[in-house]
């Protein structure tokens, strides 16, 4: 006799679909894995293991970041203290080429293969594309073979193709939330004109990172709706976040998301894309603490950012390299992705 | 001498900066200059920051 669609398992389910098969669990799935029980957390964080060393392997990638243009951004994505429009104590700032020399041979030293060069903006002007010209120039001229990644928000063709020209490999452009929660989060673009830009880097061969932020304010039901949307643009990574509550902010005042949740929401992101890469990204050292780091680690995660962020500060990289080592999880070495 | 809250920039003595504390402990660089409230230019990179007044000069992480 076969059970009524209601009494079936969904970590049963994910067995079989997800881990067997290497398909994602659907939009319905997602949310029944997002309201699980706390007792049964352990469980399906096995399970996104178990699927994430099975479709994606045992090795870790790490990346290191650094933000080339700091604050006085115009948009105003509420989570974010670089928003000109918000009175958060973040001032516009510039990294100089020979600083970022130094910030991508920081992020080698760790046995990172990314290194992300990030700038607060709209979209780049000439002037900071030639800064990014430089900066890759000036990296290649130290002996730094590290793979150089960029965020520099939406692009024209003109511009990917640019970047492409630098020898960037993958782009970084985060979709955030939900696309139903979008106008909540951010008025002046949209998700859709996110989405445009993402399509472009990927037929322009880029590799494609694509993200969000975990906690600000969306249902679990738009927090599944943005997992299977993430699934649709099939990006090569997703960088999971979670909300630091940013002084100045509109969101200063939310609450950090709770370990037990944030352990669901990996084990479910997990579940939704089996194959991509899964990066802890910010926020993490509020929402989990050391313990909970590992347990992420071991419930689907298989990239870390290491080192510090763009204006909030991370572990120092030694202790996840350390936890790495501690967990027997090999980093991804660069002659792997070469 | 008056010290500022480099997290919050309210003077130390007026009122608890125990969330501030705990923020610069974990996850913040100094925003304020903790000798005279000013915003600071802030520089986070991957192992360090280097933190800017105008009026009392730059300290880093001490990296």
């Amino acid at each position: 006799m076969t059970a009524a669609p209601e009494q079936i398992d969904v970590l049963d389910e994910a067995r079989e679909q997800v881990l067997e098969r290497g398909v994602g669990l659907s939009e319905a799935q997602v949310l029944k894995v997002l309201e699980l029980p706390d007792d049964r957390i352990p469980e399906l964080l096995a399970l996104a293991h178990e699927v994430r060393e099975r479709w994606c392997g045992p090795e870790v990638e790490v990346e290191g970041i650094v933000s080339l243009k700091t604050g006085g951004c115009p948009e105003d994505c509420h989570f974010c203290s670089q928003s000109g429009q918000f009175p958060s104590p973040v001032r516009s700032a510039w990294l100089d080429i020979p600083g970022l020399v130094r910030a991508a041979r920081q992020t080698r030293d760790t046995g990172a293969t990314e290194f992300c060069i990030v700038a607060a903006v709209r979209g780049p002007d000439k002037r900071l594309l030639s800064q990014v010209r430089d900066g890759i120039k000036a990296i290649r001229e130290d002996g730094n073979d590290i793979q150089i990644a960029c965020s520099l928000g939406m692009l024209t063709q003109e511009q990917v193709d640019e970047l492409v020209a630098m020898g960037v490999h993958r782009y970084n452009h985060n979709l955030e939330t939900a696309r139903s929660h979008f106008p909540n989060v951010v008025t002046t673009h949209s998700w859709e004109e996110r989405w445009d830009t993402l399509r472009m880097i990927r037929d322009a061969g880029m590799e494609v990172c694509c993200g969000g932020i975990i906690g600000m304010g969306e249902s679990l039901a738009q927090r599944a709706e943005f997992a299977v949307q993430l699934a649709e643009l099939e990006p090569d990574e997703v960088p999971l976040n979670f909300l630091i509550p940013n002084p100045g902010t509109p969101y200063e005042n939310y609450p950090v998301v709770e370990g037990a949740e944030a352990l669901r929401t990996v084990g479910a992101f997990r579940l939704a894309l089996p194959r991509t890469i899964l990066r802890f990204a910010g926020g993490r050292e509020l929402t989990f603490g050391d313990l909970g780091a590992k347990q992420g680690m071991l419930g689907g995660i298989n990239a870390i950012i290491v080192g510090n962020y763009l204006t909030n500060l991370g572990r120092p990289a030694q202790q996840d390299l350390d936890m790495l080592e501690e967990l027997s999880m090999p980093i991804k070495a660069l002659s792997q992705t070469l | 001498m008056t010290v500022f809250c480099s997290f919050c920039g309210k003077e130390e003595a007026d009122g608890d900066h125990a969330f501030c504390r705990q923020r610069l402990s974990v996850i913040d660089p100094p925003r304020y200059c903790s000798e005279c409230a000013r915003r600071m230019v802030v520089q986070v990179t991957p192992d360090g920051w280097a933190a800017r007044c105008s009026r009392h000069g730059e300290i880093t992480s001490g990296r």
